[in-house]
């Protein structure tokens, strides 16, 4: 096996041990990187030389004893999050020259915990979007079919991992953009409780619903690295300041006794067949592990699209007023003030985001708050109180990720059906502010791979870490690599 | 026809905080452009706000100095636009749950008293500034100012005319300094007022459509724009025309307050709540340690004095306008226990040394104590009032103690009878004529040989003393 | 209720966006979606429901009143697409 295909576990280990170093892993990793990238594109930009010079001085401190818990990792980062002194694009054009004076806090945690920057991961623009097509530097393809998109708008962080790419990496999550491509690209991905992680430094789409969470190719690594990830921010107000308990020590323990909820209003028609086929096995896999099934209703399920396209874009208009190429970013030539203001976010803005932003300055505008933001935010309660009743009944929910696999680079499906429910898996998620992990539980015919995802009550991070990992050891889902 | 005007108020007020209110870059004035900023004032991309806790515990001072009910829950809400000196593209304002509400502010109007009603008061960030080049058609910004705490105190349209928005206005401003929670320097922009202004036919109870007035950099000026708009609207009712509902600007220069419709279009600020801060929570608890901290307010202090030392409503106002001059009128009062030479002699010669010097009381030389000192050695005879306007100027010079000073002049005031007995007596000696003079009925050359006897004891006699002698002595001698 | 062409160049201006005839016509089409989306949660009742604007009851986050050095001028202006000495430079609105 080759250093870049292993895991942190396996490489904390070999460091410890003192059989790799951290220059030997970036430089697997940074070979990988010259082999596939091209194919792939995963990155905005890989951080060669400042890899390098890490690595040589994680090194020295390795070699001192100093050695953390991502000591000689390589990590990628989404382009979303702030990196001081390294440009931070969000995907646009508009921010395509932006270089952040500051690092965000995970960065900060990051680094602080030895991780090794290795590149920038592609995004959609702003993170809107679920394919990672919008983003201004071209897609990035999905390392198992490269007709097919990985997902988003965090492709570019679950393609590295998935290409092997990097060890572990970072991305956000608003309405599913972790755990959709940890779906569709084989890996794990982990959307935290609103509040765990910080959200400084995090370049905002919809604050209220914006997540950051860990990229991983087994559930022992995602625990590793929320273990990092994790923790109250005075620079957030909405953070939380709440006991982070050591996560890797859910790993290995068994959930005899536990009840899996099986949400109705999830199991309709529109899920593909092989999907349907794979979740039904790993409800039978759950069973396995000594765990209970149980039927559950969330009964605003159907409402929760009509939530989320309300607040998400009314948000987002407002977070993104500030891209007006007066202070940062890029500038349209020409004109008075006003020219420069729409003549910057029209040709600074792809047509995903403007439409976003038209949305939600629409439903903010004059006279339609009350109806619209409000509503929204009244039923987005409802949402959330469902979930609470539901964990009464059950320890966690299970649910397929996505209804169906990787679809084909600029073929949109036209099933109505298929877009909703693509939407509502994940979707409710953020509305009620609860974790959620993906992991995969399986493959297609055709090779594609296929996720589940378990949801816990709030700040029940550990249970998902627990069953997840349960589930891992008993499904024992054939370990493949895209063949490259 | 004969009108009222219908004038309501909004201030804006810049905390006094070392900080800004989101985040810890300083709010000291007068600093480089753009050197008194960060990531999270700048509005870069992923920054967050974090609420300094001392603009709301000022804010709640301001609250309760002026009667307001503060609401136990409040919120934080997006004000949306676009200007170039508002770097996030909005405001993070208070909108439908401010701080505190439904309060009031006493007036005194021909001789009673008018309580003008305060809608509400918020939290709100400032922006930044926008200078015009004069030749090209280009802006410079600065955003130093962006993120700098203001509250805004909005009042009832219970204004009935140009004095009484001054005098309200000196009100807020005097309640602000006092608190110490914001300087009030109209020039400097940390306190600033825009006025909202119509007209009614007298006995009319609708109100008459209202315009606003911005651009008034001085209580003055706030009276003179009010006049101004309040004639013009006259004018137009009662030829006919009708108030155009629209935002106007205080041209100094001109006198006059000018459109600016054209320049300025409705604005749509798509209110909602801001979703990267969290509910404040002010209970009980805190508002009555917050009440516990707070100064005697300028009304309170200035009715004590009146009953408390016998002074005049005047000179109350006078020794109130500054609370530094009011805790030091105080202490002299305690150690001399002579409030109405105290009031006197702060207000004539005191006052006069620190306004030729442009300083105020807090730069004063004289010691309140060294002051009541010199009060009290007055009244014991040792020194002449006369004498003490020098002792009084020495000490401001130097800083010394009134009896160090009459020490080092040999200023104290000659009380010996018979050393002044001798003294007149060699100065009617040496002026036979004007004694003759006197004898025959001239009775003001009294005066001359007064002149003449504190001429000859250096202005150190007792000036009583001189005169009972004179009178005995010029009549029978 | 639908959204008039107006409305929608409306909402253009309010957001700073210049558009075309063929995204306008685009955009009136979506905005048009809302409104379905809003058919939809007026199904529910949601009276006395308190709107749920944050997933947390997070409540009084603050910070302290101490000056932190801020980051100077020339960091900044260091992205400023046009800055002049110590200012950002913008056209001015042309009346």
């Amino acid at each position: 096996m080759e250093l870049y295909q292993s895991t942190i576990h396996e490489l904390q280990d070999k460091i410890k041990e003192g059989k790799t170093t951290a220059t030997e892993i970036t430089c697997s990793v940074l070979q990988r990187i010259d082999a596939v990238e091209e194919k792939v594109h995963s990155y905005i930009r890989v951080l060669k030389e400042e890899a390098l010079a890490a690595a040589t001085d994680a090194d020295k401190e390795i070699k001192k004893g100093n050695i953390k818990p991502l000591s000689g990792i390589p990590v990628a980062l989404k382009d979303i999050v702030c990196t001081k002194g390294v440009p931070t694009t969000c995907g646009s054009h508009i921010l395509h020259n932006f270089i952040p004076p500051y690092d965000a806090t995970v960065v900060e945690k990051l680094r602080a915990a030895g991780a090794i920057f290795i590149g920038k991961a592609n995004m959609d623009e702003f993170a809107m979007g679920s394919s990672t097509e919008t983003s201004y530097f071209g897609p990035t393809r999905n390392p198992w079919d490269l007709e097919r998109i990985p997902g988003g708008s965090s492709g570019g962080s679950a393609a590295a991992v998935a290409a092997d790419e990097c060890i572990a990496s970072i991305g956000s999550d608003t309405g599913g953009s972790i755990r959709q491509p940890a779906a569709l690209c084989g890996i794990v991905g982990m959307k935290p409780t609103y509040g765990r992680v910080s959200r400084f430094g995090l370049i905002a789409f919809a604050s209220s619903l914006d997540q950051i969470g860990p990229f991983t190719k087994d559930v022992e690594d995602c625990a590793i690295m929320m273990n990092v990830l994790a923790g109250y921010d005075p620079k957030e107000s909405t953070s939380v300041n709440v006991e982070n308990p050591d996560y890797h020590q859910f790993v290995g323990r068994d959930i005899q006794g536990w009840k899996v909820g099986i949400p109705k209003e999830y199991f309709v028609e529109g899920i593909d067949p092989e999907v349907k086929a794979a979740i039904e096995e790993s409800i039978k896999a759950m069973e396995k592990c000594g765990a209970q099934s149980v039927e559950i209703s969330l009964p605003h399920t159907q409402y929760c699209l009509a939530v989320y396209y309300i607040i998400a874009p009314a948000e987002a208009s407002s977070n993104l007023a500030r891209y007006d190429g007066v202070k940062y970013g890029f500038r349209a030539a020409g004109g008075d003030l006003l020219d420069m203001y729409k003549k910057t976010r029209m040709q600074g803005f792809g047509a995903e985001v403007k439409r976003r932003i038209m949305i939600g300055t629409y439903a903010l505008s004059a006279g339609y708050y009350d109806a619209y933001y409000k509503k929204a935010s009244q039923v987005r309660a409802l949402i959330k109180k469902d979930f609470e009743e539901a964990f009464k009944k059950c320890d966690v929910i299970l649910t397929p990720t996505t209804p169906t696999p990787a679809f084909k680079i600029g073929e949109k499906t036209d099933n109505p059906l298929q877009m909703y429910l693509s939407d509502i898996f994940t979707i409710s998620t953020n509305l009620a502010g609860i974790p959620g992990i993906s992991l995969p539980c399986g493959f297609t015919k055709s090779g594609l791979p296929i996720g589940v995802q378990f949801l816990a009550g709030h700040f029940q991070e550990g249970k998902l870490i627990q069953v997840a990992s349960a589930y891992e050891r008993k499904a024992q889902v054939e370990k493949r690599r895209p063949g490259l | 026809m004969e009108f009222d005007a219908v004038i309501g108020l909004e201030v804006h007020a810049q905390m006094l905080t070392d900080t800004k209110i989101f985040c810890n870059c300083s709010t000291k004035f007068g600093a480089a452009p753009n050197s008194h900023t960060c990531p999270v004032c700048l509005g870069m991309p992923g920054v967050l706000p974090v609420l300094n806790k001392k603009v709301v515990e000022y804010a709640m001072k301001m609250a309760l100095a002026t009667n307001c009910n503060i609401n136990s829950t409040c919120e934080f809400a997006r004000k949306n636009y676009f200007y170039p000196d508002l770097p996030k593209g909005y405001q993070i304002s208070q909108y439908a749950y401010p701080l505190a509400e439904h309060g009031y502010v006493e007036l005194e109007v021909n001789g009673g008293k008018k309580k003008i009603g305060i809608t509400r008061i918020h939290m709100e960030e400032d922006a930044g500034k926008l200078l015009h080049d004069e030749h090209n058609p280009v802006s410079y910004v600065d955003l130093n100012r962006t993120g700098v705490p203001l509250i805004e105190i909005v009042s009832e349209p219970d204004i009935r005319s140009s004095e009484e928005a001054a005098d309200y206005l000196k009100r807020l401003h005097e309640i602000l300094v006092y608190l110490e929670i914001c300087d009030g320097n109209m020039e400097e922009g940390s306190f600033r007022c825009d006025a909202n202004v119509s007209i009614r036919p007298k006995g009319q109870k609708e109100f008459g459509t209202r315009t606003e007035l911005k651009n008034m950099n001085s209580f003055r000026n706030v009276q003179r724009a009010l006049e101004y708009e309040i004639k013009r609207q006259q004018y137009i009712v009662e030829n006919g025309g009708a108030i155009v509902q629209e935002t106007r600007l205080w041209d100094d220069a001109q006198g006059a307050t000018n459109s600016m419709r054209g320049k300025e279009e409705a604005h749509d600020y798509r209110y909602f709540p801001d979703p990267d801060l969290v509910p404040v929570i002010v209970d009980a608890a805190w508002i009555d340690k917050i009440r516990a901290d707070m100064p005697e307010l300028p009304q309170a202090k200035r009715e004590r004095f009146i009953s408390e030392y016998q002074i005049s409503a005047y000179d109350a106002g006078v020794l109130t306008a500054d609370k530094a001059l009011a805790q030091y009128y105080e202490e002299v009062v305690a150690i001399c226990a002579k409030p109405k030479q105290a009031a006197n002699w702060l207000m004539g010669d005191v006052m006069k040394f620190l306004n030729e010097d442009k300083k105020t009381i807090r730069d004063c030389p004289i010691a309140a104590a060294s002051l009541a000192e010199m009060i009290n050695l007055i009244d014991a005879g040792t020194i002449s009032g006369k004498m003490a306007k020098d002792i009084a100027e020495e000490m401001y010079r130097s800083g010394k103690k009134p009896q160090q000073v009459i020490a080092e002049k040999g200023m104290v005031q000659i009380t010996d009878e018979a050393a002044l007995a001798k003294t007149i007596s060699s100065i009617i000696d040496a002026n036979p004529q004007q004694l003759a003079d006197y004898r025959a009925g001239k009775e003001k050359l009294f005066g001359y040989f007064v002149g003449q006897a504190m001429k000859a004891t250096q202005g150190k006699a007792n000036p009583q003393i001189v005169n009972d002698l004179l009178k005995k002595m010029l009549a029978g001698k | 209720m639908k959204l008039t062409a107006q409305e929608v160049e409306y909402v253009a201006h309010l957001a700073r966006l210049e558009i075309t005839p063929q995204e306008k016509e685009k955009f009136t089409a979506q905005l048009n979606d809302i409104l379905l989306y809003i058919d939809k949660l007026n199904e529910l009742d949601t009276k006395g429901v308190e709107p749920m604007s944050h997933a947390i009851g997070v409540t009084n986050a603050f910070r302290e009143d101490n000056v932190v050095e801020s980051i100077g001028t020339e960091k900044t202006l260091a992205n400023a697409p046009d800055a002049r000495g110590e200012f950002f430079r913008v056209p001015k609105v042309i009346e």
